[in-house]
């Protein structure tokens, strides 16, 4: 009995979507993703980057935690420790030149940014249920990457000395 | 006791899961509050900020408590969101606890490391 309704309401279901299919052209479903075959071709929505990026800005800043910390020490321990961490970014340390130390920074000073503002987008959404809406989704998570990557271009310009 | 379920759950009990996400939370306001501290402090200074200036942010005993605090949230904060990446990436029991084991000793070390700077000052 229950099958043959089932039956009936997945043939009624499937003349749907033919009807459907002829309006538009189909996309491409997913099930299970798979890293190296679907990641590629997987088209994410805004409120997707922002969030896989928030996922990422927050690894970074977990691997780099010793070289934050290190930054700390090393500038605020003593006037010569201070010049030290000066010199690492204009004349570089172990072989590296200060322009690649400044560009690991230029990569925290971005997932830090980022991981705020996202941060700051998701307490607004845990909040407020106005804000819980397919529109607002797309609009803040805009808003979360023009903030972002703003302040990222401006603060990046100030450390390699534009301004 | 009175209903301690569903939406009734009391916000402050242990293990259901809320507690990491508000914890997560609260941690986040906290470094979100001590940023706009410190930047603040920065903007607001007058004049380059050489060695004096920026250690005269950290020497006063109310900040190195409270960036003690911050860093304590930091831990719990990350804590929480590098072990949901472990959770949705890594299946395999074995490896998942070595991550995590992992995680902790690295995020125990640099708490260690950035309260003995703070209080070396």
């Amino acid at each position: 009995m229950l099958a043959s309704y089932l039956a009936v309401t997945t043939t009624k279901a499937l003349k749907m979507t033919e009807t459907a299919s002829t309006q538009r052209p189909k996309r491409r479903e997913f099930r299970n993703i798979n890293a190296f075959t679907d990641l590629p071709g997987y088209r994410l929505p805004l409120a997707g980057m922002v969030s896989i990026l928030h996922r990422v800005s927050g690894a970074i800043m977990f691997l780099l935690l010793p070289f934050v910390i290190w930054m700390f020490d090393t500038s605020i321990s003593s006037d010569l420790s201070f010049e030290r961490f000066k010199s690492v970014f204009n004349t570089g340390v172990f072989g590296l030149p200060g322009v690649l130390w400044k560009l690991v920074v230029l990569a925290l000073i971005w997932a830090f940014l980022h991981h705020f503002s996202a941060g700051l987008r998701h307490l607004w959404m845990d909040s407020s249920h106005e804000a819980v809406s397919k529109e607002f989704g797309r609009q803040s998570a805009a808003a979360t990457l023009v903030v972002s990557i703003g302040l990222t271009l401006v603060l990046g310009a100030k450390l390699f000395g534009l301004y | 006791m009175s209903v301690n379920y569903g939406s009734k759950r009391i916000v402050v009990g242990a293990h259901y899961g809320t507690r990491d996400w508000l914890s997560q939370r609260i941690t986040a306001g906290l470094m979100a509050v001590f940023t706009l501290l410190l930047v603040g402090q920065i903007i607001f200074s007058k004049g380059p900020i050489g060695y004096d200036k920026w250690a005269g942010i950290f020497s006063p005993q109310w900040m190195k408590i409270l960036t003690f605090a911050v860093i304590v949230a930091l831990t719990q904060h990350v804590w929480v969101g590098v072990r949901d990446i472990w959770m949705d990436y890594v299946k395999p029991v074995g490896v998942r606890l070595s991550l995590q084991v992992f995680t902790i000793i690295w995020l125990v070390a640099c708490a260690g490391w950035s309260v003995q700077v703070l209080w070396r000052l």
